[in-house]
């Protein structure tokens, strides 16, 4: 057994090493949102319900609301702040703003971050299967038609760069 | 959520002990619904015992032919196992039906066997339970109870457990491995949740010192005639009003066995094995899977809004046996 009482936790977050001393009951999303500033992520119901505070966890999606940060030490973590190279956006950003996949945007960076975990499963091909697999991610303004399209025009983009 | 103290797992026996020498302390792995139940103050573990790094996370066969599934692999990674899906692709189909991708990543199958029910009074610490708070009442009983059990049922609780996935396993006879202060042992899936009784404060015959290794499933995968229906409000990401898990032995048009349990009607996934044994030998006909759907469903007893399931889960009971029989037509 191992005691921490210090709990001081190292995370790459983005592909930079971040360390940071907190206490054992804050959650993934709090420690990114007020440790380390990067507020994308979203805090909707705080219960796992909604997906709006979706990140990738060594390329998984989960909700980071019901992860406590202190059990993450060590991980890879993606935010929605990490999936643009520079200014040039991921075809999946790309892909939400051709197909005006949203309204208000509260529930984007969840969307976006669970489409590109969706597509590391791999496991949806069709309309019908993304919106099963899309079910973890509320849009109170309803965008969902504009979402899947979006995401199936994101999947043709990053299949055919991954063929060329 | 109330402070607490944490510790990281560094074997199956360092956990056990810890469990052992600290009765306010809760293991924690995938998560989902422990840190749910503490930020709502209805769970308050003054310490949490991390086992996510123990290594229990691994799926493989056993020496009868069965196949373990390691107590910390996630929903999703044995759902989506190359074997369970070929195997028992029942358990499969059950575990997709429920929860979303993100809590699927997360959740492990040690945590989906002791999840804790989704009645809202038990949430709500506002409101008398029985189960958060022994003596209390029940508020569901006389309350809004279209989510609730219509089986099983006792005067101090009405709870359904929420799981799909142990509904299946329920049906696989899935056994479960533990291990504790005293030692390892065996619980067959069927005796492993409880009936709410007078203590449905307490879910599981799990003892308070023992943690879950593995679940062993038998052989026997019904990967022919299978089917997991699910009921709900809406079609994805929501409990199950009443589910079934079906799977069927046949020999030509003839049932050589059959395995039928219930979910979202009763405090543990529901199997009767008696009114199953009516279908052996017997032709797979509508005509039959009814008379088994009325035998499962005679003690049945509604509290207002849930009275509906009754009906519900006989018509559920015929169709999942149906699917199950025609799957070779349908392929």
């Amino acid at each position: 057994m191992k005691n921490e009482p210090e709990n001081r936790i190292t995370l790459r977050v983005n592909g930079a090493e971040k360390q940071m001393n907190i206490a054992p009951w804050t959650t993934l999303l709090d420690a990114l949102r007020d440790y380390l500033d990067l507020t994308g992520t979203k805090k909707g119901c705080d219960h796992g319900q909604c997906g709006a505070c979706t990140v990738l966890v060594n390329g998984k999606r989960i909700n980071s609301c019901l992860t406590l940060a202190i059990m993450k030490d060590g991980a890879d973590v993606t935010t929605i702040e990490g999936l643009a190279d520079g200014e040039t956006l991921d075809p999946m950003q790309q892909a939400f703003i051709d197909n005006d996949a949203f309204q208000c945007g509260y529930c984007t960076p969840g969307q976006i971050c669970s489409a590109r975990g969706l597509i590391n499963e791999g496991r949806a091909t069709t309309a019908d299967e993304i919106r099963e697999l899309m079910s973890g991610n509320i849009c109170r303004c309803g965008a969902y038609p504009n979402i899947v399209a979006a995401i199936q025009q994101a999947m043709q983009t990053i299949e055919r760069s991954a063929k060329a | 959520m109330n402070s607490f103290s944490y510790t990281r797992a560094g074997d199956v026996a360092g956990a056990v002990n810890e469990a052992a020498t600290n009765r306010a302390a809760k293991f924690i792995a995938g998560g989902t619904n422990l840190i749910d139940l503490m930020k709502e103050n209805v769970a308050r573990p003054t310490r949490l015992i991390d086992i996510t790094r123990l290594p229990l996370n691994r799926i493989e066969n056993t020496h009868d032919g069965g196949l373990r599934l390691g107590a910390l692999v996630t929903n999703a990674d044995t759902a989506y196992n190359e074997q369970v899906e070929k195997r028992y692709p029942l358990l499969s189909r059950a575990i997709l039906s429920g929860a979303s991708p993100q809590l699927r990543n997360m959740a492990t199958n040690g945590g989906n066997l002791l999840q804790r029910t989704r009645c809202y009074y038990f949430y709500d610490t506002a409101t008398p339970c029985n189960k958060r708070e022994p003596g209390a009442g029940c508020s569901a009983i006389e309350g809004f109870n279209r989510m609730h059990a219509v089986l099983g049922t006792s005067d101090k609780c009405i709870a359904v457990h929420p799981s799909d996935m142990c509904v299946a396993l329920a049906a696989l006879e899935a056994v479960v491995r533990v291990s504790g202060k005293s030692g390892d042992r065996t619980i067959p899936l069927a005796d492993f949740h409880r009936l709410p009784g007078s203590t449905p404060d307490i879910d599981t015959n799990l003892g308070e010192d023992e943690i879950i290794t593995a679940i062993d499933l038998p052989p026997k995968g019904f990967a022919d005639h299978y089917a997991y229906l699910k009921v709900r409000d809406r079609k994805s990401y929501a409990f199950a009003l009443v589910s079934v898990a079906a799977a069927l032995e046949t020999s030509g048009d003839t049932i050589k066995e059959a395995r039928l349990v219930l979910g979202g009607v009763a405090h543990k996934p529901w199997r009767n094995t008696e009114a199953e044994a009516l279908l052996n030998g017997k032709a797979a006909t509508r005509v039959n899977f009814q008379v088994v759907a009325e035998a499962i469903m005679r003690d049945a007893k509604g509290f207002g809004h849930n009275t509906f399931k009754i009906e519900l889960a006989k018509r559920a009971i015929v169709r999942a046996l149906k699917h199950a029989a025609q799957m070779e037509t349908r392929r």
